[in-house]
């Protein structure tokens, strides 16, 4: 099941009888286009061949911890919209959920179904921006990405007339949500829920089967189960490698453990896997959501008895975690009982599933870097924080 | 999934020699934490991912804490012999607790779906002595995680292959996540070689006092 070390760190075979002034030097990034920001690989290629790949991180670095630990729990609310700036309300939830864990606060039924809601809307239109970005670094360049985001931007309409902002939605509260939504905004979320199949539909027709994107994809950048395993993946990278592991039915966090949905798993884990992986866990975050949006439940959206102004949780420390679009996204926070975290850290999800780039990379071309680099699904200001 | 305390009793008896303390989390108490001993912590870790029952082999979150040094003032009431009597005095004491550095490890288990089993180190002192056995051989995921406490916290990972910093710059000399971190006034200062230049260009030149000495030159100098 698990693996020392110092076996992976083994060469790859070919490289031992050839002579070290072989290898090529190559500096990709951090301007490169398909490393989604700033984001610096050092490549040693043999021909065409990477024989080393060292990722070089910290171009975004602000120290967010640092900050966290400076600023009130509710300051910080608003700032972990600029981690994932894809996934604002996911990592609004994380972040709300360890509080609560602290604090022991209990949300109201209503609030845990709009964060539902909210969720795995973020969630659609991360895998389906996802998806057209990949394309497009693999060279069908405009077309797909576009299509996605025409999508996304539907969604993300509906964050603005709930939230007030696009991306930076800043939506949650300890115990709870912001505002209420009213009805006309539930008419137009399902309006949504019930098109987007027809992009999906159209969408997979074009990658599917497409001849050219199997051949980029199939059988490139695998990965294994146990090293997935032991190097910490998660998310829908780590069950394209056939690892049943999703959040929200381990934990069952919230009120998942409510809805029916299953989990799709791939059998070889390479980036063809990883790819589809998410147009299927789009297909089950619809059903979620056409089951979560017919019984939303009237009532208060926050919990009345939580204090807003000088909230302080007892001395302690809390882990909550919940299943972000791009795999465990955690917060760890231990107070001291002052109104500031002593310790704020964030698990990022991005940042520790680059931890394989370089297995995966090793005897691929360079091309297929940008193609490997993609199906993982980082964004720099979680990566680097 | 077994309490902290069985966990503890079956470690102890696999590994001879292993020290395991349980410290409380007042707040949360299942996510309550086993400070392992730094010698035998490696042998601890590998027991616990590779144990049929416990199979803890996600490492999830691995992160470092900082602890200054404190002082606890205490009142104790001392009995004292005050002009020929004997009386009870209150007295103030203080207790001096020497500041370490700490690293966190979460680990789950992805086969039996449980967790979690927090398991925490410390170093003797902040500064000579910050050194911890790095666990990336039970639990990859430290890899870059353990990098990371290296680069904010100083902490050194006696085993890790590729100990560089991660997010800082390599030139970078402090570690900004601890609690007595002073950021630099100005990032970019470097000195700059102007005093140095001038001088030799006294050497190569010889005195222009009508443009050197620019402070001889007076009102009624210039005007004859």
């Amino acid at each position: 099941m698990t693996m020392e070390f110092h076996e992976l760190e083994q060469a790859p075979p070919a490289m031992t009888s050839r002579i070290e002034g072989d290898l090529m030097e190559v500096s990709m990034g951090p301007q490169h286009p398909s490393t989604h920001g700033v984001f610096r690989m050092n490549v040693a290629l043999e021909g065409e061949v990477v024989r080393k790949l060292k990722p070089v991180f910290g171009y975004l670095h602000r120290n967010h911890e640092k900050i966290g630990e400076n600023t009130s729990y509710l300051g910080s609310m608003p700032y972990t919209d600029r981690l994932d700036y894809f996934c604002s309300m996911t990592n609004n939830w994380a972040y709300a959920l360890s509080v609560e864990k602290l604090a022991a606060i209990e949300v109201p039924e209503r609030a845990e179904y709009l964060r539902v809601i909210l969720a795995e809307l973020t969630r659609l239109q991360n895998h389906a921006s996802l998806l057209g970005f990949l394309l497009s670094d693999m060279g069908a360049w405009g077309t797909p990405l576009m299509y996605a985001f025409r999508e996304r931007e539907k969604i993300l309409d509906l964050f603005e007339s709930l939230s007030g902002s696009r991306m930076m939605c800043d939506y949650m509260r300890f115990g709870g949500c912001r505002v209420d939504p009213g009805p006309d905004w539930f008419a137009r979320a399902q309006k949504i829920v019930e098109a987007f199949p027809r992009f999906l539909d159209e969408f997979e027709e074009l990658i599917v089967s497409n001849e050219i994107l199997i051949a980029r994809t199939q059988g490139v950048g695998k990965l294994s189960a146990e090293l997935a395993i032991s190097a910490g993946i998660t998310g829908p990278m780590l069950r394209a490698s056939g690892v049943n592991y999703d959040l929200r039915k381990v934990d069952g966090y919230g009120i998942y453990p409510r809805f029916k949905f299953r989990v799709p798993l791939g059998d070889h884990g390479d980036c063809y896997d990883r790819l589809m992986i998410r147009a299927l866990e789009m297909r089950e975050t619809l059903d979620i959501l056409k089951q979560a949006m017919k019984e939303v439940p009237a009532g208060p959206i926050m919990n009345p008895k939580v204090k807003i102004r000088a909230f302080k949780p007892p001395a302690g420390e809390a882990y909550g975690r919940i299943e972000g679009p791009k795999g465990e996204l955690g917060f760890y926070l231990i107070s001291d009982g002052s109104a500031n975290p002593y310790r704020y850290r964030v698990r990022p999800p991005s940042f520790i599933n680059l931890t394989v780039l370089e297995d995966m990379c090793l005897g691929h071309t360079v091309a297929d870097v940008m193609v490997i680099l993609g199906s993982v699904d980082i964004v720099m200001g979680e990566v680097d924080r | 999934m077994e309490s902290l305390e069985e966990i503890k009793a079956r470690v102890e008896a696999a590994v001879p020699g292993a020290k395991i303390e349980i410290v409380p989390n007042a707040a949360v108490p299942a996510q309550t934490s086993l400070l392992l001993d730094r010698e035998h912590a490696v042998a601890i870790a590998k027991f616990l991912r590779d144990d049929p029952v416990l199979q803890l082999d996600h490492c999830s979150n691995v992160t470092g804490v900082d602890w200054l040094d404190r002082k606890v003032t205490k009142k104790v009431k001392v009995k004292k012999v005050v002009e020929g009597v004997e009386k009870e005095i209150e007295e103030a004491q203080e207790e001096f607790f020497a500041g370490y550095l700490e690293a966190v490890y979460h680990l789950f288990s992805m086969s039996s779906k449980h967790g979690p089993v927090i398991i925490r180190m410390r170093t003797p002192d902040r500064a000579t002595g910050a050194h911890l056995p790095s666990l990336i051989s039970i639990w990859r995921s430290a890899e870059f995680q353990e990098r990371e406490i290296f680069d904010l916290y100083g902490i050194k990972f006696d085993g890790h292959p590729d100990l560089r910093r991660i997010l800082m710059w390599d030139e970078f000399e402090d570690f900004p996540m601890r609690k007595d971190y002073r950021e630099p006034d100005d990032y970019e200062y470097e000195p700059t070689p102007h005093d140095e230049v001038l001088d030799k260009a006294k050497q190569h030149y010889p005195l222009r006092p009508q443009l050197d000495g620019a402070e001889k030159i007076t009102a009624t100098d210039s005007h004859g």
